[in-house]
């Protein structure tokens, strides 16, 4: 126990590099994601097979694999970059890596919701003469984005428990001050354990809490 | 055909369609000369650099972690079926005192980075587990909270008239689990189940933090070493991965028709449902 007090600030820093990590990455998968499922559900063949090339792709292989790409071979091609000291460039390399990854994710979930409306909800829309717009803005999209809402809620869970894995690229996030302590300090392994699932369980919980509101309030609004 | 989004094209949406076509084209070749004309200008395409990388040597170790990956994923899918089969059991107990610590068990094994427990187990019990103790352990208690789920999803979903009549020519609860829900639960979660064993060959990706010798891991000590070949060491890995996993997703899809086909179609869709989200670790 003592040794969650001591090193608290140690711990809270980490936390909020998970914190950065998640950020960053989800709002890159939320955009690549997006073109992606617009690919995917487009009336041309070649784009919908260009993305799910990438789904098939990226969802077969290990995430660690790719941010090891990211971060062993992708400088040797130029791509070297960092912000700054804080944001340096394993975090710069683990935020794509994770983005690119999670985007697959995000693709199949908004996929999967565009998929559960009825056909006659379209075709309903297009026989009172909606345009393509129409139907797209007020009917398709908003039952979408609802019934999209609990696979997408999974996704960033996903994610929040997947930035763990920029530990092995060296981004000094919560699970590697995790690693530090358990290693130096053999007597207090479980509540190093313990303090650290606590605090991931957190933000899993705060993100399936934001997706329940959200439903509440698509609920309403239906 | 008419879909979702789109209605039938006529012939002017038809000619847009071909331009969109073409600009597609263009984008992607754009972007294959942009990859090829930088590795090409990294000097990494050149035969040299194939040859020097998977030299017998280099291919035999990546060869034996692939061994280790495919050993771990093995043992921990077998040990997390068994272990999902009694957490689902528990969970579905009568007894609030079985079932409530089930659920706990399960919900946090569920929210927990597998990365996080396998760092734990392995510094924690290394005298007695190792790493690849630790890894398949880890692997056991994440996936066998996922497919508890699945397995519940899939009792859940055996009509209600199969337990009824069994219980109405006098068999016992034990004797119901195992006679008729367990084997026809089974067949729903068939396709579920093999989408798991994908997420299970990955995960064991993560072993490289506990220092098992897995592909990965054995593919970056190459990576490194032969320097110029790195992007062709993990593009390897990375194919390795992709076709394993694609045909066990295509086997998945498979069984899936097929037990649709059969009439279970309802059944199987609401169990391969639940474990959409723990599919992306």
């Amino acid at each position: 126990m003592q040794v969650l007090i001591d090193n608290f600030g140690q711990i809270v820093d980490g936390f909020v590099k998970t914190l950065w990590l998640l950020l960053f990455s989800g709002v890159i998968a939320a955009f690549l994601g997006t073109f992606l499922v617009a690919l995917r559900v487009s009336p041309v063949a070649l784009m919908r097979g260009a993305g799910t090339s990438y789904i098939n792709v990226v969802r077969n292989t290990p995430l660690l694999l790719i941010l090891f790409l990211f971060r062993d071979a992708f400088p040797k091609l130029g791509f070297n970059y960092s912000i700054d000291n804080y944001f340096n460039f394993f975090f710069v390399a683990a935020t794509v890596g994770l983005g690119l990854y999670a985007a697959a994710f995000v693709c199949e979930a908004l996929r999967s919701g565009i998929n559960s409306i009825p056909v006659g909800q379209a075709e309903a829309a297009r026989a009172i003469g909606m345009t393509f717009s129409q139907t797209m803005a007020q009917i398709i999209l908003p039952q979408a984005f609802r019934a999209s809402i609990p696979p997408l809620v999974s996704t960033y869970i996903a994610l929040a428990k997947n930035t763990s894995v920029a530990l092995a690229i060296g981004v000094t996030e919560a699970t590697f001050i995790m690693k530090k302590l358990t290693n130096d300090n053999a007597g207090d392994r479980w509540w190093i354990f313990v303090g650290f699932a606590g605090g991931y369980i957190l933000i899993v919980w705060v993100i399936a809490t934001i997706g329940t509101l959200l439903e509440r309030r698509g609920a309403r609004a239906g | 055909m008419s879909s979702l989004l789109f209605d039938v094209p006529g012939p002017k949406a038809r000619a847009r369609h071909r331009i969109y076509t073409v600009i597609t084209l263009v984008v992607i070749a754009l972007l294959v000369a942009i990859v090829v004309r930088k590795l090409s200008a990294e000097g990494v395409l050149t035969s040299t650099v194939f040859n020097d990388t998977f030299t017998n040597s280099n291919v035999t170790y990546l060869f034996e972690g692939l061994v280790g990956t495919l050993k771990a994923a093995g043992v921990a899918i077998l040990g997390a079926l068994v272990l999902g089969m009694i957490l689902a059991t528990a969970r579905l107990s009568d007894h609030a005192v079985v079932r409530i610590p089930a659920r706990v068990l399960i919900e946090l094994f569920r929210a927990i980075p597998l990365v996080l427990l396998m760092i734990f187990l392995f510094f924690t019990f290394r005298s007695v587990v190792g790493p690849f103790g630790a890894v398949v352990t880890a692997l056991i208690l994440y996936n066998g909270a996922v497919l508890a789920e699945v397995f519940r999803a899939g009792i859940n979903a055996v009509q209600q008239g199969q337990s009824d009549a069994a219980y109405g020519i006098g068999m016992r609860k034990g004797q119901v689990m195992r006679l008729i829900l367990m084997p026809q639960a089974v067949r729903f979660m068939l396709p579920a189940i093999i989408s798991q064993c994908v997420i299970v060959l990955k995960d064991t990706s993560l072993g490289y933090v506990v220092v098992y010798g897995e592909l990965v891991r054995h593919g970056r000590q190459v990576a490194l070493f032969v320097s110029d070949g790195t992007i062709l060491v993990y593009t390897t890995i990375a194919l390795v991965f992709i076709i394993i996993n694609y045909s066990l997703s295509k086997l998945a899809e498979f069984v899936e028709r097929r037990l649709a086909a059969r009439g279970s179609g309802a059944e199987v869709t609401k169990v391969s449902q639940v474990n959409v989200g723990d599919s992306q670790a």
